[in-house]
């Protein structure tokens, strides 16, 4: 029976959603050297065309399709088979079904363009395209089924991801180190300092991220209801608090508090809330944003010890918020809050964060290995890098023929 | 005492600094240019519109030497910034009347 004000709630989540892309791009551009900006911007912005384009014809139905021994779906919805305006059985009955389809395309797009950040700077367009749309197939489609998807097996298993944690942030971040290692660092990393061109089109995205972050989170309520209330308080509380707890231990650390240091908290504490928004109290929202902003301060510190360039943290803000908000669901999860989730540790239910740790082990890892090993082949046959002469002269000259600015 | 004014590609920037630090070069004075030669400009596409930009970024590198220490350093440049494609530079050899040192007041030889 389709409710109006849920269907209503979902496109326009939808649409909210769909604005994190661009923000994603401008979020990241602004962090990179000015000779970057525009390939910045492609490499987020063209997975709207492309990971749309698959979704619909392959990505939907592998996704949320009859369910294949728990691994995947079927291709029974094979090119939008079949999902009609009509409500699905499974997913969501108070909305029509195509609508639950596009609302979860905005995730699909999403992801891949997340990965981008850690390779900012050096990656060639086509080969990113080839490896964008093939881990779509092979990482993100699969492990948003056995979540997500009814008869997925982790989500028989009683993990719990409420709006992407797992399914968005850990795929991503997982990918993020892999591709990390497998390109290597940029031309003058550790010598030379790569400092962000213009930060305040960084602190635009950071806006347009967390307004429709209450799409991507709130919108995973599913319908216009208390859930999708308490999952847009909770995506709030934690921004905030990761963006004052980032920026206080930054003052205490650094002895002044920066503006990338405030957004990046905010994003830290967005994307840890993530898997957790519609499972808890506000009090736990707050606290899972406050040790984000701490933890993620801390592995992006961490990061320039060990010498690894991700580029624009990917791996230590969204990776590590990922499995950071998993866990805490574990530990704060509460039956009085959401009736369908479940008990946390501090509810007195210890085995279900041990089932949040087994779902961080298994999707972290398939992530990292799966990626790894595409974005080797790729490099192989295609090679990833551009060349030393044309990272010099920046993407957006050698790979895009634009300059942003004239 | 000589000039030796280097136009080089950016990229190679990095080596040519290294290898003269190698032979003790101690200082250098850097300025991004733009120029062209026989190396043709790159194009730019705007909503289909093409635009030739006929100048490049090159950098230019300007070093006070003795001059018996010219054909070396020439040398040492040269290799460094070679890619063997066109658009790889050139080196200008000027000869240099006087040198000051501003702190000491020092010249010729002993300022450089």
């Amino acid at each position: 029976m389709i409710q109006a004000g849920d269907t209503a709630f979902i496109l326009a989540s939808a649409g909210l959603v769909l604005l994190m892309t661009p923000g994603l791009a401008l979020f990241y551009a602004g962090m990179v050297r000015s000779k970057n900006v525009l390939g910045t911007i492609m490499q987020s912005l063209i997975m709207i065309s492309i990971i749309s384009i698959e979704w619909v014809i392959i990505g939907y139905t592998m996704a949320f399709g009859p369910d294949v021994s728990g691994i995947v779906g079927d291709l029974s919805w094979f090119g939008l088979n079949g999902v009609s305006s009509a409500p699905s059985s499974d997913y969501a009955s108070t909305i029509p079904h195509n609508v639950f389809m596009i609302y979860q395309c905005m995730f699909a797009v999403i992801t891949p363009a997340l990965i981008t950040g850690a390779f900012a700077e050096r990656m060639r367009f086509g080969p990113l395209i080839l490896f964008s749309l093939i881990w779509t197939i092979v990482v993100y489609n699969p492990v948003c089924h056995w979540i997500w998807g009814v008869g997925g097996w982790l989500g028989n298993r009683g993990v719990l991801d409420f709006a992407g944690g797992l399914v968005v942030h850990l795929t991503s971040g997982a990918a993020a180190l892999a591709a990390v290692l497998v390109l290597g660092p940029r031309k003058g990393f550790g010598r030379q300092s790569f400092i962000p061109h213009n930060l305040p089109m960084t602190v635009l995205g950071t806006g347009l991220l967390w307004f429709g972050w209450f799409g991507f989170n709130g919108g995973s309520a599913l319908a216009a209801n208390g859930i999708a209330a308490t999952a847009f308080v909770s995506t709030h509380l934690a921004g905030m608090a990761g963006m004052a707890m980032w920026t206080l231990v930054e003052w205490l650390h650094r002895k002044k508090p920066t503006t990338l240091g405030s957004v990046s908290g905010a994003i830290a504490g967005l994307a840890t809330v993530t898997p957790a928004a519609g499972f808890i109290s506000p009090i736990s929202a707050i606290i899972i944003g406050l040790l984000a902003g701490i933890i993620c301060y801390t592995a992006v510190n961490l990061k320039n010890i060990i010498g690894l360039d991700d580029s624009l943290d990917v791996v230590g803000i969204h990776g590590i918020g990922g499995v950071v908000g998993t866990i805490c669901l574990g530990i704060f999860a509460s039956r009085a809050v959401n009736p369908g989730g479940s008990d946390g540790l501090l509810a007195g239910n210890a085995s279900f964060l041990g089932t949040q740790i087994f779902g961080v082990l298994v999707v972290g890892t398939y992530a990292f290995i799966i990626s790894w090993i595409l974005l080797k082949i790729i490099d192989m046959l295609f090679g990833l890098r551009v060349s030393e002469e044309n990272e010099v002269t920046g993407l957006d000259l050698s790979e895009h023929s634009e300059t942003a600015y004239n | 005492m000589k000039k030796i004014e280097a136009i080089i590609k950016p990229f190679k920037l990095d080596d040519v600094k290294e290898a003269l630090n190698e032979m003790g070069i101690k200082g250098m004075t850097l300025t991004e240019v733009k120029g062209y030669g026989r190396q043709k400009g790159h194009k730019e596409i705007y909503r289909g519109a093409e635009y030739v930009v006929d100048f490049l970024p090159k950098i230019k590198l300007e070093l006070i030497v003795e001059d018996s220490h010219v054909d070396e350093i020439v040398e040492c440049i040269r290799q460094a910034a070679l890619t063997g494609k066109i658009g790889d530079g050139k080196i200008f050899i000027l000869p240099i009347e006087e040198v000051v040192r501003v702190r000491t007041g020092e010249t010729g030889n002993q300022a450089i």
